[in-house]
């Protein structure tokens, strides 16, 4: 039996998803299926006069017409789900259809049911809905000023929340040799999934269940959401992701779109299904970032940093999301000071409504906030007190010795070395001659520059207890249970819901390396609340660290009984009996023997079992981690930047991580390549703008630039490993890495080639028009 | 993403598509549908009648005759880059046609269609006006001729009129000695250009021609820059003055910052040093 925890096995997902064969909600039939259409908000802001539905029902092949005035005493209201403790959250209940006010471009006011796709959306355009348009308010800073527009009568100031961490440091910053303020803009990203939305919705007569299929990364979330809000028992709700594509934060969230589509299932007795168009998916999907923030850094002259605080605006869109609230506290506030032993540290978060699409988590979700501001300050020190960027890294990142390290707000960082990732990434781009070579193309008037970031991340998101302390109206453990079937093929059901991320692989190498079976016997089922009993989804790069562990120790429990059963047969105590490679023997007597299958057989014939074991061959896990776990590594880009242009063309990007123990190589590089994309992105291409109105004028792909393949060169990847001790399997999360390491990486680099213009800082993304501006306007400097 | 209803006709030839031109104003012919059909889509475009053209023979081939290439309206851009007879006489128009959108939509769009629909931001219209093609116009008068240099006239807007359709581009043979460069800063969401340069030299370097697409309300020929290098020639010092000519009088709109002129300036001066180089 060959070791196959820790080979790159080929993807077993893809043998599927690369042929056009895997099944999305949308590829989904029904007999008698009927297609929902929104009648969405032009408006950011506008009170809601009047719907006319008539000509619209009137429509050939239109089955009904139905309003927010239809449902809103029907349907409960759409809620949020992270109540961070003590920041006077105020809800934002969100009706499925608006039946007074719309809030943001998008806002669904009625919805048409029809018997085509294109019948719906052509009566759709015949709903009539007059509008009182209302001032709009779009910026997270400005929408907590006197007298700007009020999103929610009941929120005053547009606050929705006001949480704070830490103590007062003015005395720390007053007696400060050195502060370092500024200001950053993190802009506002549309997560662009490659599947849109979907959902599909099928009521039983017979049974009085509602079968959801949609598109989402927590089936049994969606769940408990839909339950509730439906006013449907969750033992008659099951919900389905089969393949999902893509998520990256956005399909978390309970969208109004499936609760409507559920509704309409069971009002006309017909299965309903809603699919977004890209367009809509720009619209109403949830966004990610968006927060302005005021950054103070204290130090002294030569390099050791002492505070770190911040004071920022988080834009949450019209209606706080499922994990919004979660997202620019918890997540953000809790670990600004980064990889870094600084003693003091604190964060003051706005939670601000504005007239915007919802915001929650995206990629990263609140670290990659965190990770830009810190990684962005630590230069700007480094440059004001004249002193190499990396050595105030070295000198200030936590040392190897310290861990676990307990960071100013009492995170409990559970490994890592972080100089030891540092060290690998200056070997391999041989910093002190790249530093000579940038010195002598200056001097052509050529402009390179290098960036770093040396970053940590917390993610593996458990344990339910800290869940529960930091206001999450969930558990994060994991459910596991791994059915060996008679033939000694394995079916294993994961409550973790992995939607492109690779699990179907990598827990099935777990599986296999433990039982000592072919990978190819063992099927990974996720993603449907009848097949499996619990779950919390997949996010935060959770689903390994959590997920995987629940896997471990249901496999464990059926090694164990299965040992039992093989000493019964064997005629041995079992004390005396090796379980290896797939193989139960008598210790010291290799040739007494007898495979797993034929144990699993017996277990399932029942014939002849040892004393107080039961029939059959299962084991069931509910796992609930020690803590997080917390990734780290060291970035550099290298850039050069073209002053007739401004463009900015990326050399080299080197990334040096530690994700702790791996079980498929190549599933690692590929969540980092795609962290890395969607994270210089953000640095270089990505930015969604909104008008004064709360037009959104980045609407399409034609003007959001997703960034593209070519845009990048071979991105090149090293590892150490030093395995999490929060976790039974000692692995780290990975998915997310490389979008809250790079952003920062990229601007230090840029804003280290554009040195000599005398510019610090420019706002993301960093395009060319952007920076051959800041260039004529600092020519002087040169 | 669903067009809203409308009639589909297939033509099979140039009158019978003319015949459903004259039905109404509220008629769009297809082509490759790259343009259209996403208009169409989004339901910013919903035209009564679609009709197909894309399948009329009289509309399609490649033959060069008298020192003119004729170029049906339905030849697809893949077949541009890669016909014999355009690399031969017109390469400028195989450059520009190899760097439109990506496979896909070289695989299926037209030459016609994309020169039709005059989106402000499309290559072709670059490579046509550098090379001064004429328009082959068919209608109910019959047929005539239509310079690109009048054939642009707005964004969107083109010297058609509503009952006619275009059938053929004719392309003057290059010069023998000519060389020619298609330079395009693809815009990093659409692919578009934001700008794009088309341009050759030749006879010896007393023609120069530069036409430039993206970054005007259509596009247009640096005629200054033009003069300047058929007076001076084209050498390192020739191509500053006259990438600062072609900047100077860009009839470009809403440059505030001055980045557009500048993206000419830069635009044209790598083009006409791009091609310097290529000559011999």
């Amino acid at each position: 039996m060959p070791q196959v925890m820790g080979q790159a096995l080929k993807r077993h997902e893809d043998i599927r998803l690369i042929r056009g064969r895997g099944q999305y909600t949308d590829d989904m039939t029904l007999p008698g299926m009927v297609y929902a259409e929104m009648v969405r908000s032009p408006y950011a802001h506008a009170n809601i006069l009047s719907v006319d539905t008539q000509a619209a029902q009137a429509m050939p092949g239109v089955l009904a017409v139905f309003t927010g005035q239809d449902t809103k005493d029907e349907l409960g209201l759409i809620p949020t789900a992270w109540i961070p403790p003590n920041s006077d959250l105020k809800m934002t209940p969100h009706p499925a259809l608006a039946f007074d006010t719309v809030r943001y471009v998008g806002d669904a006011v009625a919805v048409v049911i029809a018997e085509t796709p294109y019948q719906a959306q052509d009566a759709a355009d015949q709903v009539q809905v007059q509008y009182q348009p209302l001032q709009a308010v779009v910026h997270p800073r400005e929408a907590v000023e006197d007298g700007r527009p009020q999103v929610h009568a009941e929120i005053d100031r547009n606050i929705a929340f006001h949480w704070t961490v830490g103590p007062d440091l003015d005395a720390v910053f007053q007696q400060a040799e050195v502060v370092v303020r500024h200001e950053f803009r993190q802009q506002r990203l549309i997560p662009n999934a490659m599947e849109p939305r979907a959902a599909l919705a099928q009521y039983n007569n017979a049974t009085d269940e509602l079968t959801v299929w949609v598109t989402t990364q927590n089936p049994h979330i969606h769940r408990f959401l839909l339950s509730g809000i439906l006013g449907i028992p969750e033992h008659k709700l099951r919900v389905v992701a089969i393949d999902v594509g893509g998520g990256f934060g956005s399909k978390i969230a309970c969208y109004p779109d499936e609760v409507v589509a559920s509704w309409a299932a069971r009002k006309l007795r017909r299965a309903v299904k809603w699919t977004e168009t890209r367009q809509e998916n720009f619209m109403i999907t949830s966004h990610g970032r968006d927060h302005v923030q005021e950054v103070e850094l204290a130090g002294t002259r030569d390099g050791q940093i002492q505070a770190i605080r911040v004071k920022a605006y988080s834009n949450l869109g019209a209606y706080l999301s499922t994990a919004a609230p979660g997202v620019p506290t918890i997540l953000f506030g809790l670990i600004i000071n980064g990889a870094y032993d600084i003693p003091h540290a604190s964060a003051d978060v706005y939670g601000v409504v504005t007239n915007t699409t919802p915001v929650d988590a995206y990629r990263g979700a609140g670290r990659p906030e965190a990770t830009y501001l810190i990684e962005r300050m630590v230069d700007l020190y480094a440059s004001q007190i004249q002193m190499d960027p990396v050595a105030v890294r070295e000198k200030n990142l936590v040392k190897a010795e310290a861990f676990p390290y307990t960071n100013p707000f009492g995170l409990q960082y559970d490994s890592g070395n972080y100089q030891g990732t540092l060290k690998i990434a200056l070997d391999m781009l041989d910093y002190p001659k790249l530093r000579e070579e940038q010195a002598a193309l200056r001097k052509d008037g050529k402009y390179i520059g290098i960036g770093w970031s040396t970053y940590v991340e917390m993610c593996g998101l458990g344990p339910s207890e800290v869940a529960g302390a930091v206001g999450f109206q969930g558990g994060l453990w994991e459910s596991a249970t791994v059915r060996v079937h008679p033939t000694g093929k394995v079916s294993v059901f994961t409550g973790a819901s992995p939607h492109g991320q690779g699990e179907e692989t990598t827990f099935a190498q777990i599986v296999g390396q433990e039982l000592g079976i072919p990978v190819e016997d063992i099927e990974i089922v996720h993603g449907d609340t009848a097949r499996i009993s619990m779950g919390w989804g997949t996010y935060g790069s959770r689903t390994t660290a959590v997920g995987g562990g629940a896997i471990h120790l249901a496999t464990q429990k059926v090694i164990e009984k299965a040992k039992k059963i093989a000493a019964h047969k064997l005629e041995v105590s079992e004390s005396d009996v090796v379980f290896e490679d797939g193989m139960f023997s008598v210790a010291g007597v290799p040739n007494r023997q007898v495979s797993f299958q034929a144990v699993t057989l017996d277990a399932y014939l029942a014939w002849s079992l040892p004393e107080g074991v039961e029939p059959a061959l299962e084991g069931t896990a509910f796992y609930d981690p020690k803590n997080f776990t917390y990734p780290f590594g060291a970035h550099v880009a290298v850039v050069s930047v073209d002053p007739d242009t401004g463009d900015i063309h990326l050399m080299r990007y080197i990334a040096v991580d530690d994700v702790g123990n791996i079980i498929n190589p190549m599933i690692v590089e590929g969540q980092i390549h795609g962290g890395l994309v969607q994270g210089i992105g953000q640095a270089l291409y990505e930015g969604a703008e909104y008008d004064t109105e709360g037009q959104l004028l980045t609407g399409s792909l034609l003007d959001y630039a997703v960034p593209k393949a070519r845009f990048f060169p071979r991105f090149e990847t090293a590892h150490t490993v030093t395995p999490s001790p929060h976790n039974p399997l000692g692995v780290k999360g990975v998915g997310e890495t490389g979008a809250i390491a790079s952003t920062p990486a990229i601007v230090n680099a840029v804003m280290d080639a554009l040195h000599p213009f005398g510019i610090q800082d420019l706002p993301m993304p960093l395009t060319p028009e952007k920076v051959w501006q800041a260039i004529q306007q600092n020519q002087g400097g040169r | 993403m669903l067009t809203a209803p409308f009639e589909f006709r297939r033509a099979s030839t140039v009158n019978e598509a003319a015949d459903w031109l004259q039905q109404g104003t509220e008629v769009k012919l297809l082509a490759g549908g790259h343009s259209l059909l996403p208009l169409m889509k989004l339901r910013l475009a919903a035209p009564a009648m679609v009709v197909d053209i894309s399948g009329i023979p009289e509309l399609h081939g490649v033959i060069a005759h008298d020192g003119v290439v004729t170029v049906g309206a339905m030849t697809r851009h893949v077949e541009v880059v890669k016909n014999p007879l355009i690399l031969a006489e017109a390469p400028l128009l195989s450059q520009t046609a190899a760097v439109i959108g990506d496979v896909q939509v070289r695989n299926r769009g037209t030459i016609g269609g994309s020169l039709c629909h005059a989106d402000t931001a499309a290559d072709l219209p670059a490579a046509v006006l550098a090379l001064d093609a004429q328009m082959v116009v068919s209608g109910p008068d019959g047929v005539r001729k239509i310079p690109a240099s009048e054939f642009f006239v707005a964004p969107f807007v083109t010297a058609l009129g509503p009952q006619e359709l275009l059938v053929a581009v004719e392309v003057p043979s290059m010069p023998s000695d000519a060389v020619s460069t298609y330079l395009k800063r693809p815009h990093p969401a659409s692919g578009y250009p934001v700008i794009g340069v088309a341009c050759w030299v030749g006879y010896g370097g007393a023609t120069v021609r530069l036409a430039i697409t993206g970054i005007g309300p259509t596009v247009f020929r640096a005629a200054e820059a033009e003069a300047y290098l058929a007076a001076h020639g084209l050498n390192s010092s020739s191509i500053g003055e006259a990438a600062r000519l072609a900047a100077v009088h860009a009839p470009v709109e809403d440059d505030i910052t001055g980045y557009k002129r500048q993206l000419v300036s830069v635009y044209v001066s790598r083009a006409l040093q791009h091609t310097a180089k290529g000559k011999n």
